[in-house]
């Protein structure tokens, strides 16, 4: 026996890329836009779909829910008349923490992609691994709600840079808690500057139709985003 | 956390470039903006490595600092928090990461069985 070392350079990562690419060439080719859509567990992302997913002017929403286990928010979003498709990593996916390209690939049959203009990948609640993984979206979006403390994208940096746009939710909550809202964009803008924001309350309605029109210029069919 | 399911990503990358040969060490460059702990890797790498060409290998794990780039001023700096901001240009900055994001198997070395027929 001996020893050989081979060069590989090669980002490790590189194998779920490639799925995450084909899943988008699929995508593209049914002329469907895709959206990652991740928090930290708790954060609001059903409540902030159930806001607005049976609203998208012009927009058929389809919504692919990712949990470890359950249908719980799935169930919810069905009960809008929106198509939902459960995607549980555990067991089929050893319980992961996030969604991989792999994983929706194995999805894509279940998805109505010839009935829906826009797919929501509600990922699993996480505030680190997500970040990690493509899918094979067009946008990435982060919900942080305020109940989580303004000191969140300094200890998260890869999730809030992985992503097109930050919904600042439970905004309701500013006059109940220390929050301080102004450090928090500070911080924001520390880690990702100029990033877009929308501050949201899924429970009043606050910023709920911003929030609505940016998701609809994502899946809007003429619209190209870069 | 994320370092088990990097580690199957690395495990899967050097299967690749192994054909089966046994490995007896996989070597990484790592980005300090991955915000990998060392040794949290090293431990899930034993773990999930096993049943696989990678069991027992060694990793090692050289890690990249991260390096910030602004096109606005051409300035670069090393950066130790995550502050992506341009000291000079503040907000109105155009920062770039130079490096930070490595994630990268380097090499491998593995295990072959003397060939006759090797030159």
């Amino acid at each position: 026996m001996h020893r050989t070392k081979v060069r590989v350079v090669e980002e490790a990562l590189d194998a779920n890329n490639t799925i995450a690419r084909a899943n988008r060439a699929d995508f593209d080719r049914a002329g469907v836009r895709v959206v990652n859509f991740m928090s930290a567990p708790g954060a609001g992302k059903t409540a902030l779909l159930e806001c607005v997913v049976r609203d998208l002017p012009g927009v058929r929403v389809g919504v692919l829910e990712g949990d470890v286990q359950g249908s719980m928010d799935a169930d919810r979003l069905a009960s809008l008349h929106v198509p939902v498709t459960q995607l549980n990593t555990d067991p089929s996916f050893g319980g992961e923490c996030h969604l991989d390209a792999n994983m929706v690939r194995t999805a894509l049959p279940e998805l109505p992609l010839d009935d829906i203009d826009l797919l929501v990948i509600e990922n699993v609640g996480n505030l680190v691994c997500p970040a990690e993984f493509r899918v094979g979206e067009d946008a990435r979006i982060m919900v942080s709600s305020i109940t989580e403390g303004e000191e969140k994208p300094l200890k998260y940096p890869l999730m809030f840079r992985a992503c097109e746009l930050v919904l600042v939710n439970k905004i309701d909550l500013l006059p109940h808690l220390d929050f301080d809202l102004d450090k928090f964009l500070y911080n924001l803008d520390t880690v990702n500057p100029g990033v877009e924001r929308i501050l949201v309350s899924a429970k009043t309605g606050e910023g709920i139709d911003e929030w609505r029109n940016w998701l609809s210029r994502v899946g809007s069919p003429v619209e190209e985003m870069v | 956390m994320h370092e088990l399911s990097l580690s199957g990503a690395i495990v899967e990358t050097v299967e690749k470039h192994a054909a089966g040969r046994p490995v007896s060490v996989v070597s990484m460059r790592i980005g300090a903006l991955r915000q990998v702990v060392p040794d949290t890797l090293e431990f899930y790498f034993g773990f999930v490595s096993k049943g696989t060409v990678c069991e027992d290998a060694r990793l090692e794990q050289e890690l990249i600092p991260a390096r910030l780039r602004c096109a606005g001023c051409e300035r670069s700096w090393e950066i130790e928090l995550p502050i992506f901001m341009c000291p000079q240009c503040g907000p109105s900055g155009r920062v770039e990461v130079a490096s930070g994001n490595e994630f990268e198997v380097e090499s491998i070395e593995v295990e072959e069985a003397e060939c006759i027929a090797r030159r």
